[in-house]
């Protein structure tokens, strides 16, 4: 009993000073938008990196969910005579909670792990502490280009997202089930109402910030791994990276979802 | 004899209890090249990385330039006018031999996009590799990483340049061609040169003043011919060392198989 909670301090303790640790990395990387120079171009290439190299997976999956939800929907509807209702189903849904969440999801599989994985290369082979040593600043030059991106691309990623789903949920709802599209598409523009708008906006750019500055994080503190070391704590950093990115996008997403639904 | 461009005092470092450096007091003379030589696992690396500010000392002193880098604006000014050779060169992969060069430029002054480049080029061929400008450092070879890695320290036209194992892993030709190149264009530039390794001979040859690392203490401090004079036990056995070893290998060869 004595050594579990001897255990259950010491992993405490380790938690809390991640986080502390963890917000003065964040802290330092958007800190760091005032000094770093020739920005612009650093930010493009990570525009690049998070939106058009990512651009297809969140076209297919965004594609796949609305049809999934136009099939499942209209089925479950049309038990109650309700089919006409499938616009307002599919809309909602992902504008409030899937575009935001999945899209977020598949940019941390993509171009969170890769950004991971790249940081810790780097630290393995010494690239950032030559950019210390060269009088750079290594969170302004390495980090604070992927948040401003993120800030930018997660939102079009997740609208992007969400219209590809409503064409998907038209093509089930409508082509495959013989829904009338006028009546499908009337409805998901009387469900949207400028809340769920914003309510879809702060979601992406929280989970794009957050997202991004765990897995710059984990990749960036690579040598700090305490399982292993060398091309391992790459991996592992990789792996915790995504692991962390996916439970704060959910327990966020649970905040930002609650403060909404009671205002 | 010109002052001193860097001194080091009572310079401690320790890793998990064990005592690392213990008390390294060193002068290294403006326009000078000073070699610290010693055998792996003496603690020239941790020496190395405890001046230029990569690791923090437990204690000691660091003066660049008369003035301790305590504060922040010391540390700002001794990392402008520092610059670092890593053992395994540090360079940025996914850049080009001209981007990598440029990188120091870029983000520390505010020469307009033209001097950078006109800057780096000359870099380059200063080092002899400007064909190789557009190339990947992953499609060089090593001796032309080793190049590359240098053009990208004394783009920024340091006063001071660290040289981390220069020449760890390669081979006896490059060796020389590696310590040649320091030699040439330190006198060439320059610059003050600190030089950790373990290679005796090249160190010897090469430098003005060498001091030699064991145990985490300098057992010797002085010129190179001095060093080859001395008569301390430990200096005469890392001094003849690679006498030794030709003479094993010779016992070895001429010893009957069987």
């Amino acid at each position: 009993m004595h050594l579990v909670v001897q255990l259950l301090g010491r992993q405490t303790l380790f938690a809390i000073s991640r986080l502390g640790d963890f917000a003065l990395f964040l802290g330092g990387s958007l800190r760091a938008v005032v000094g770093a120079r020739r920005l612009p171009r650093r930010v493009l290439r990570a525009v690049y990196e998070q939106g058009a190299l990512c651009l297809p997976v969140i076209l297919i999956v965004g594609a796949f969910t609305g049809m999934v939800l136009g099939l499942q929907g209209y089925h479950v509807l049309n038990r109650f005579g309700s089919e006409g209702l499938l616009g307002t189903l599919v809309s909602l849904s992902l504008v409030r909670e899937l575009a935001p969440v999945l899209a977020a999801l598949m940019l941390v599989g993509q171009a969170g792990s890769a950004l991971a994985a790249e940081l810790g290369i780097q630290r393995n082979s010494e690239q950032i502490t030559a950019l210390e040593t060269m009088g750079v600043d290594s969170l302004g030059y390495l980090v604070t280009p992927r948040l401003l991106s993120a800030i930018l691309v997660f939102p079009l990623q997740t609208a992007l997202f969400a219209a590809v789903g409503l064409w998907g949920g038209s093509l089930s709802g409508s082509v495959l089930m013989g829904l009338e599209p006028g009546i499908y598409w009337s409805s998901v523009e009387r469900a949207i109402g400028s809340g769920d708008l914003r309510e879809c906006f702060l979601k992406a750019v929280t989970f794009g910030i957050l997202t991004t500055a765990i897995c710059a994080y984990h990749g960036f503190n690579a040598h700090r791994c305490r399982s292993a070391t060398g091309a391992r704590a790459v991996s592992a950093s990789t792996t915790w990276a995504v692991v962390h990115s996916s439970i704060a996008v959910l327990a966020v997403d649970y905040v930002i979802t609650s403060f909404f639904v009671r205002s | 004899m010109s002052d001193p461009l860097l001194q080091v005092s009572g310079l401690c470092k320790r890793f998990d209890g064990r005592e690392v450096l213990s008390g390294v007091s060193l002068d290294v003379r403006r326009g000078s090249v000073f070699s610290v030589i010693g055998p792996s696992g003496a603690g020239k690396s941790v020496l190395l990385k405890c001046i230029a500010g990569i690791l923090l000392p437990d204690s000691g002193e660091i003066r660049f330039d008369g003035r301790p880098w305590t504060d922040a604006a010391a540390r700002a000014d001794f990392r402008r006018r520092c610059s670092f050779l890593f053992q395994n060169n540090a360079l940025f992969d996914s850049l080009t031999a001209l981007e990598n060069v440029a990188l120091p430029l870029e983000q520390t002054t505010r020469l307009s996009n033209r001097e950078i480049r006109a800057r780096s080029l000359d870099a380059l061929r200063q080092l002899e590799i400007e064909d190789a400008a557009d190339r990947h450092p992953g499609q060089l070879s090593g001796g032309m990483q080793k190049r590359l890695a240098l053009a990208r320290a004394i783009v920024t036209r340091p006063e001071l340049v660290f040289f981390d194992e220069p020449t760890a892993g390669l081979d006896p030709l490059r060796r020389n061609a590696v310590f040649a190149m320091i030699a040439r264009y330190q006198r060439q530039l320059g610059f003050t040169a600190l030089i950790v390794t373990h290679d005796l001979s090249e160190a010897l040859v090469t430098s003005d003043r060498v001091a030699l690392l064991d145990g985490g203490r300098i057992r010797f401090e002085g010129a190179s011919e001095e060093f080859f004079q001395s008569d301390d036990p430990v200096i005469r056995d890392f001094r003849d060392s690679v006498q030794v070893l030709g003479s094993t290998v010779a016992s070895i060869r001429n010893s009957d198989p069987s």
